[in-house]
């Protein structure tokens, strides 16, 4: 059960209760915009009070919130898409949407990790966990930018890659591996989208980039907090501990100096006001494309390989080895 | 076995696992080896064949002819997230140290190989599970570049469960570092080879590991993107025989060649010599 959707509950409710006297205050012309007043005043209380201190776990839970815009939200508002299928090679991964778009009048190239709003939904999109050949698709999308001189924008909202057996057949690691080294290389502006959850290298394999932009309430996490706790301490159920200790918020990661952009979601989270948010992040990609397209290939790849080659945190250990 | 070259003895001595001092026992076919048989024979069962995991140490004192170069050596890593569970995560790296002897789960330097000079990484097991933390992609990173100054191929010996959560997000974006890493030396026209070792799983192999121009992988290694313990959780069904085992990934396209140990050297010297061959000009 989403954590989430319990909490808002109440507020719901109460949302509801003030939608039915708005009603009731418009047809019956009885005054109560004394009593809307007050309820709106509770509801907006009550709001700050739900979201003003979320809990990392309850974070998790708001970046899986159902009505989150999905990556198929953000195309929609771009001002032109085809959808493009298939890794020419095995099948059309539909966990993975990729295309030609134009961003106001800039062509470019889209891939994304699309989940369900459903559970019908979610069984075709296999809840957003791309197998090989999504990464596969992915990759002649990529290469198509560069080909085409676009830039590339990515929107990343995955629990993981898939871990099943077929997938490991067809070659996960490969696919993921190849898909990191192609933009690694790739001669063209990298946009990247945290809109969701990014889940470890699933989701990087369509984000490594040069410019990262991350939604407030999106996260992204060197494993999801369920394998994460697993891995740690053979036990998924402590999800909410790993979740606490991840570091995995959009603060975090600024901090980090893994992402270079936090765009603010409405207080509630990004469902809420789900226009507002989209027009936000495309405005970003945009400046983002604009800046990026004044370097030249090569100053654009030398750029690329600082950001990441100064992520990390080491030091020289002063005594030699052999005194220890 | 080579004899032990100059830089090696420099470390603290392997500490024996085992309780046993003399004897080991085969956790394939339970077969009782002496330990000294088991080092001169590359850590490979005699009877079975089973391979034992190998420390970095002892792999690079297989492969190398000589002397070994190290870079980074000193290198530890900080504690980015302060990271605190049953104990610290400085507190576990420091048990790590204690234990395995080694500072980090990997070891790079320049080297000759069957004769042929080349950058080799060599990732340990014994070290955080092989684990890529900041350190781990420092490492490669710095090997890479070395190779691209020098001219010189690069080797990677893999051995890893993946990223290592205790430093979260960076430890991630070392998978983005080393890929980059890889890519430049692309670029260079210089050849990468890395050799998949039980285990390599999770974020090495998905980078370094499988962004060769050729892989190798070591009999009887296992090798995959997620682990079984995640991949039984997800789909609750057995897993085939045999499955993410070196031979499957060869039989499903993933890997260029298995090859025993034993004939790892001179089938690295074979290939790394084959990459570097010149074509004659008409």
């Amino acid at each position: 059960m989403n954590v989430i959707l319990e909490l808002e509950k109440p507020l719901l409710e109460l949302e509801a209760k003030i939608e039915d006297l708005k009603k009731f205050h418009g047809s019956q012309r009885v005054d109560l915009s004394s009593q809307i007043r007050e309820l709106e005043e509770k509801a907006l209380q009550l709001k700050a009070e739900i979201f003003g201190s979320l809990t990392p776990w309850q974070r998790v839970h708001l970046a899986r919130h159902p009505k989150r815009p999905l990556a198929l939200d953000y195309i929609a508002q771009l001002d032109d898409f085809i959808e493009l299928h298939g890794d020419r090679a095995f099948r059309d991964d539909p966990s993975i949407v990729a295309g030609l778009g134009r961003l106001g009048d800039i062509p470019i190239c889209v891939i994304g990790e699309q989940k369900g709003r459903d559970t019908k939904e979610n069984l075709y999109r296999n809840f957003g966990m791309p197998h090989p050949e999504g990464y596969r698709k992915a990759q002649r999308i990529m290469r198509m930018a560069e080909k085409f001189r676009r830039p590339l924008v990515t929107f990343i909202d995955t629990p993981g890659a898939y871990p099943g057996i077929g997938a490991e057949e067809r070659g996960q690691s490969e696919a993921i591996a190849t898909s990191l080294l192609t933009l690694a290389g790739l001669r063209t502006p990298v946009i990247v989208n945290v809109t969701g959850e990014g889940g470890s290298g699933g989701a990087l394999a369509i984000g490594l980039g040069d410019h990262i932009i991350m939604l407030q309430h999106s996260i992204y996490s060197v494993a999801s907090p369920e394998p994460a706790a697993s891995i740690l301490w053979r036990d998924a159920s402590k999800a909410d501990e790993a979740a606490a200790r991840l570091r995995l918020t959009s603060d975090d990661l600024f901090e980090f100096g893994i992402v270079d952009e936090v765009i603010e979601e409405p207080l509630g989270g990004a469902q809420r006001d789900p226009d507002t948010v989209i027009a936000k992040v495309l405005a970003a990609d945009r400046r983002a494309i604009e800046r990026l397209s004044r370097l030249n290939a090569d100053d654009l790849l030398d750029r690329r390989y600082e950001k990441y080659r100064k992520i990390g945190s080491h030091t020289e250990l002063v005594d030699d080895r052999a005194a220890r | 076995m080579a004899p032990t070259p100059n830089w090696l003895r420099r470390r603290a001595p392997r500490p024996e696992a085992a309780s046993d001092p003399l004897w080991v026992v085969c956790p394939d076919c339970n077969d009782r080896i002496y330990k000294k048989d088991l080092a001169d024979r590359l850590y490979v069962c005699p009877k079975c064949g089973h391979h034992f995991r190998l420390g970095s140490l002892e792999r690079i004192a297989m492969l190398a002819d000589g002397d070994f170069n190290e870079l980074g050596a000193n290198l530890v890593t900080g504690d980015p997230l302060r990271w605190v569970d049953r104990i610290s995560y400085p507190q576990k790296t420091a048990n790590d140290r204690a234990k395995s002897g080694m500072l980090e789960s990997v070891v790079v330097g320049i080297c000759a190989i069957a004769s042929v000079r080349v950058g080799l990484g060599v990732m340990d097991f014994s070290f955080r599970g092989g684990t890529m933390g900041s350190v781990v992609g420092e490492k490669i990173a710095m090997l890479l570049e070395e190779c691209g100054r020098q001219r010189l191929p690069a080797v990677l010996i893999c051995a890893s469960g993946g990223a290592r959560m205790e430093e979260g997000m960076i430890a991630l974006m070392q998978m983005a570092k080393t890929s980059l890493a890889v890519q430049r030396l692309g670029a260079l026209g210089l050849p990468l080879v890395t050799v998949l070792t039980d285990p390599t799983t999770g974020g090495v192999s998905a980078s370094f590991a499988f962004q060769a121009d050729v892989i190798i992988a070591e009999s009887g290694a296992a090798i995959g993107f997620a682990g079984r313990r995640v991949i039984d959780q997800t789909i609750r069904q057995k897993l085939p025989e045999g499955f993410q085992s070196a031979e499957f990934l060869l039989e499903h396209g993933q890997v260029d060649m298995v090859v025993r140990r034993t004939e790892l050297k001179s089938c690295l010297g074979n290939v790394l010599r084959m990459l570097q061959a010149k074509a004659v000009p008409a």
